[in-house]
């Protein structure tokens, strides 16, 4: 469960970046966050990791009330999140397994299990038998899946993407999409930002458009619903 | 809560990756060994010099004496009294009663004035006693305590002791040990400035890993971790290092020194590092280590944050 409630983003610049928004996306639900370049998009994902803070306003993550931890809890709130990147950030020097591996590894886990849940990360983005490969000799296509089975390997809870298929063409995009459907098929929550608006129609899930740091309603797959600012009462049905 | 045995593989992974990191750059890994040995070594062979020279003052110390010249007039029985009394005196070692028949006798014997002397009529030399200070007197003050003491009896004509050189001697070991004191802490310094800075230049390096470690939840003590194992090694290495090249350079000088010694006349043998001392100097090469490393690494790791 994901709930901003009238929050603000200003960063140190001036810029304002969010503007009284508020949204709701409930567990298990499949989520886009659309809208186009710099309408705010990365500074949503970015207050939901704690890489920034709200200026003002609330973020609730599985009924955690973000601005009440401590940055010494930050990492272990970390561990419960799901994180793809559109660059994917892969360590290049380091086998494909050790990659997806890390959030394990700053875990607890057992080296055992460690072992028995990679493959099973591998196995689900379809790349099992590619340890010992280093990503850089992977497609984008398959790097971007590496990405995708490090963000599910600690079995998140909530899973959030910012434009995980940026780079991809619309087969490939097609399929990550999938991969990310399968993950809600099982539970998992899913808030993916993405300008690909061709997939979000495809797609066909709720979808939460942000313009100029402002939350507007949008109910695909109907685009006849149309797009009305709806500031400070961002949630969508 | 974290079971033990996950706790000590992850440690274990961690030094196995700071053994990965070093051997992946063999060249300025070698290099920062080298100089953090060099800086040990240097403090190391002043400490040396210290020993050897107190160990040689001690030969020399041991040859400290006091000759107490009776007045002519005293006889024989009461210089063999005082003798005895001087033995009680704290402080005093050995005592030697020369009597100055004795004295005559061996003066005949080795001077080549034997016909002269037997123009004398009677015995010009006074019975003279040799004090030799114990252990804790063997200093300055000491003997100079004791010269006083002694000097005082109505029957001494006179104490001799040539003390000055004794004074010198143990200013200028008090001086070399200052010195080793300053260099320590100076080159100790300069391995923890070594460590910290290379492990700094590493953290740089490994920004975005350190980056992506943590948006998946790592803590910065996670990942300070290999970095500190980072120092260790170092410091282990480089305190190794240093135990070699003291331990070549003693070996290389024994024979030489061993020979000048002999030319005074002396047994001296130069001593080396024991084992606890290279056990000393590899301990604490490697908690300089460890210590150059977290303060290199812990604010600037905790400084880098994930930008997503
Ligand atoms: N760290 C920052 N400092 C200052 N301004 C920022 C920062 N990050 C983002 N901004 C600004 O905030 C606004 C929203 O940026 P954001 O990255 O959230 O947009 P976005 O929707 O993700 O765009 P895109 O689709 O291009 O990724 C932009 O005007 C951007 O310039
Ligand atoms: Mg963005």
């Amino acid at each position: 469960m994901i709930r901003f409630d009238h929050v603000f983003k200003q960063y140190p610049n001036g810029r304002e970046a969010l503007h009284d928004v508020s949204f709701e996306v409930k567990a298990g639900e499949f989520v886009f966050l659309t809208g186009r370049s710099g309408a705010g998009k990365s500074s949503v994902l970015k207050l939901l990791t704690l890489i920034e803070r709200p200026t003002r306003g609330t973020v609730t993550v599985n009924g955690q009330e973000t601005s009440t931890l401590p940055a010494r809890a930050i990492p272990a709130y970390r561990r419960r999140l799901g994180i793809v990147f559109q660059d994917h950030q892969l360590l290049m020097d380091r086998p494909v397994y050790d990659n997806v591996a890390l959030p394990l590894m700053v875990s607890d886990t057992r080296f055992r299990d460690i072992d028995k849940r990679v493959r099973a990360a591998l196995d689900q983005v379809g790349l099992l038998g590619k340890e010992r490969v280093s990503p850089a000799e992977l497609s984008i296509g398959e790097q971007q899946r590496i990405g995708i089975a490090r963000a599910v390997v600690a079995r998140p809870t909530v899973l959030i993407a910012d434009e995980p298929t940026g780079n991809l063409d619309h087969g490939l995009a097609r399929e990550v999409m999938n991969l990310f459907r399968r993950f809600q098929d099982v539970g998992v929550t899913v808030l993916i930002a993405t300008h690909d608006m061709a997939l979000v129609r495809e797609f066909a899930q709720r979808e939460i458009l942000i313009d100029d740091g402002r939350v507007f309603s949008a109910t695909p797959p109907d685009p006849g619903s149309g797009a009305s600012p709806t500031s400070g009462m961002g949630v969508v049905a | 809560m974290i079971s033990p045995g996950t706790y000590f593989s992850r440690h274990a992974q961690a030094l196995l990756s700071a053994f990965g990191r070093l051997i992946r750059q063999p060249l300025g890994t070698l290099l920062t060994i080298f100089v953090i040995a060099i800086a040990l070594a240097l403090p190391s062979t002043l400490w040396l010099v210290v020993k050897n020279a107190r160990i040689a003052a001690g030969d020399v110390t041991d040859s400290i004496e006091l000759s107490i010249f009776f007045k002519t007039d005293v006889p024989l029985e009461k210089a063999e009294q005082l003798t005895a009394a001087a033995r009680q005196r704290p402080g005093v070692g050995e005592v030697t009663l020369i009597p100055a028949d004795d004295a005559l006798e061996e003066f005949r014997r080795y001077s080549g004035f034997g016909a002269a002397l037997d123009a004398l009529q009677g015995n010009p030399l006074p019975h003279v006693i040799i004090v030799r200070p114990d252990t804790a007197y063997a200093n300055p003050q000491g003997v100079e305590s004791l010269k006083r003491y002694l000097s005082a009896w109505p029957e001494v004509e006179t104490v001799q002791f040539d003390g000055e050189w004794v004074r010198r001697l143990t200013a200028i070991l008090d001086l070399l040990r200052n010195v080793f004191a300053v260099f320590a802490v100076v080159l100790g310094v300069g391995v923890l400035a070594v460590v910290g800075n290379a492990i700094r230049l590493e953290i740089r390096a490994r920004r975005s890993e350190i980056e992506v470690t943590k948006l998946v939840g790592g803590t910065n003590a996670f990942v300070r971790r290999p970095f500190l194992f980072e120092g260790v090694i170092f410091g282990l290495f480089g305190g190794a290092a240093a135990v070699g090249v003291v331990s070549l350079a003693v070996a290389s000088l024994i024979e030489p020194v061993g020979r000048l010694a002999a030319l005074y006349g002396g047994r001296f043998a130069l001593t080396g590092l024991e084992p606890l001392e290279a056990l000393v100097l590899i301990f604490g090469g490697s908690l300089l280590g460890v210590l150059g490393a977290w303060l290199g690494a812990a604010r600037l790791i905790a400084r880098i944050e994930a930008r997503g």
